[in-house]
């Protein structure tokens, strides 16, 4: 089982690795085309700006290369939100593999932006989340959210409710960070490698 | 719903936990990553560390003590200890680190903020204020909380919003050590007049305290170290008892 992570700006390419080691694989963690289209399965983990994360991503033809992949490709965080149409963070223009818009979280009643901390997931529809009980605990770290969408997989509240994981094709991604969320994120990332 | 955090904070010098940590069922209980994970199995949200290690290789100790975290240890946590350059940052960041902790080199020169937050992201610089109540007002100190400065707390905390920080770490040197409760007032005071996220540190002393931070003092999360260490408080207990009082919690 060849696993590659997408090496870009991304702040948490360390802890996803970590969190493949723990399952007893060593990740290659790569920007070049060659590996990224031949190995099994891809992560495209992320955390940081939109705007300054699409451009490092256009500057290596990245923004080309991961939407014509054909194995299963993870997105984590701002992975999830890159891989839709267009986010409000700097309105910036994203993959478009899925027709979503990302906002930004509303100031409202005293509720905290960014979402930091533990919520849960529910209406979970994927083989993703196989063994994974509805309601479980998943840790969250942002301010802008997929719109509810028809690709939703995993729905969470705050504020309203949002898509926290969504499946089409090839593709799927998670809002939340799996790397981080404790016996029940490392699940998630072994269901991801056994798809 | 999101639920409220409980984070042990573990002490860090040259490598081992200080403060007599008593844990019979750890093989060291001196080691960092041991007794993080055994917090972690416990059912604790997040974990900070803080090494007090005080040598000119500084950045090297940081960074070791992150990756050996980062490696074992599958839930989020903080590091902090002489953070104070951009550089120090992406080091800790890049070693596994989930955000960082900044406190004295913050207060000396404010526009750090802005530049860690531009560089990296609001969600990984977590600034942490000392605040002691003096003559009727509450003041920043710095230096593990000995240096009183003059500027004041309320006012300090919108500010490090305003620059970029994801979450402020509260820590009361009036109420720490105390077990008398935390700073609900102030903490309250400060929750409701900023957006990100308030840690609440210093004080606790029993479970009822937790239930207090979070309803009258508005906190988001709270820390605590020598109770866990003590197991004066079990997590899983405590959890059990906030869930009952009708406080949102990861139970695991």
């Amino acid at each position: 089982m060849r696993v590659a992570i997408v090496k870009y700006n991304a702040g948490n390419i360390r802890s996803v690795a970590y969190a493949l080691n723990r399952l007893g694989i060593e990740p290659e963690i790569s920007d070049d085309p060659e590996v990224l289209k031949s190995v099994d399965k891809v992560i495209f983990p992320g955390v940081g700006e939109a705007s300054t994360a699409m451009s490092y991503l256009k500057k290596d033809g990245l923004d080309q290369l991961i939407p014509s992949l054909k194995q299963p490709v993870l997105g984590i965080c701002l992975g999830l939100q890159l891989m839709c149409t267009h986010s409000e963070e700097n309105n910036t223009d994203c993959l478009n593999i899925f027709p979503v818009q990302v906002k930004k979280f509303p100031f409202k009643d005293q509720i905290k932006v960014p979402q930091i901390g533990w919520n849960t997931i529910h209406d979970l529809k994927s083989p993703l989340f196989k063994g994974i009980d509805e309601n479980a605990y998943m840790y969250f770290v942002h301010s802008y959210y997929a719109e509810q969408n028809p690709y939703a997989i995993a729905t969470t509240d705050y504020i309203f409710p949002y898509t926290s994981a969504i499946h089409k094709d090839n593709f799927y991604a998670v809002q939340f960070h799996a790397e981080k969320s404790g016996d029940v994120g490392s699940q998630i990332i072994e269901n991801f490698i056994r798809l | 719903m999101l639920t409220k955090r409980i984070i042990p904070c573990l002490d860090v010098k040259d490598g081992k936990t200080v403060k007599g940590v008593n844990f019979e069922n750890l093989r060291d209980a001196g080691d960092p990553v041991e007794l993080g994970a055994l917090y972690s199995q416990q059912g604790a949200d997040e974990l900070v560390f803080l090494d007090i290690t005080a040598t000119l290789e500084k950045r090297g100790t940081l960074v070791e003590l992150v990756r050996k975290v980062a490696a074992n240890i599958n839930i989020p946590f903080t590091i902090g200890g002489g953070i104070s350059s951009i550089e120090d940052v992406s080091a800790c960041l890049n070693a596994g680190a989930d955000k960082v902790s900044i406190n004295s080199s913050a207060v000396k020169n404010p526009a750090l903020i802005d530049s860690l937050a531009k560089e990296f992201g609001s969600q990984c610089i977590v600034v942490a204020i000392d605040t002691r109540h003096h003559q009727g007002i509450d003041l920043v100190h710095t230096h593990g909380g000995t240096k009183a400065t003059s500027i004041q707390t309320i006012p300090w905390a919108v500010e490090v919003q305003e620059r970029g920080a994801g979450e402020i770490l509260l820590t009361s040197m009036d109420h720490d050590g105390t077990k008398g409760g935390f700073a609900n007032v102030l903490t309250s005071a400060i929750s409701h007049r900023l957006n990100i996220p308030i840690i609440a540190s210093g004080g606790a002393g029993n479970m009822q305290h937790f239930v207090d931070v979070f309803t009258e003092g508005a906190a988001d999360a709270a820390l605590a170290a020598s109770i866990f260490h003590f197991k004066e408080i079990e997590i899983p207990v405590l959890k059990h008892w906030l869930a009952d009082k009708g406080i949102s919690v990861r139970n695991s």
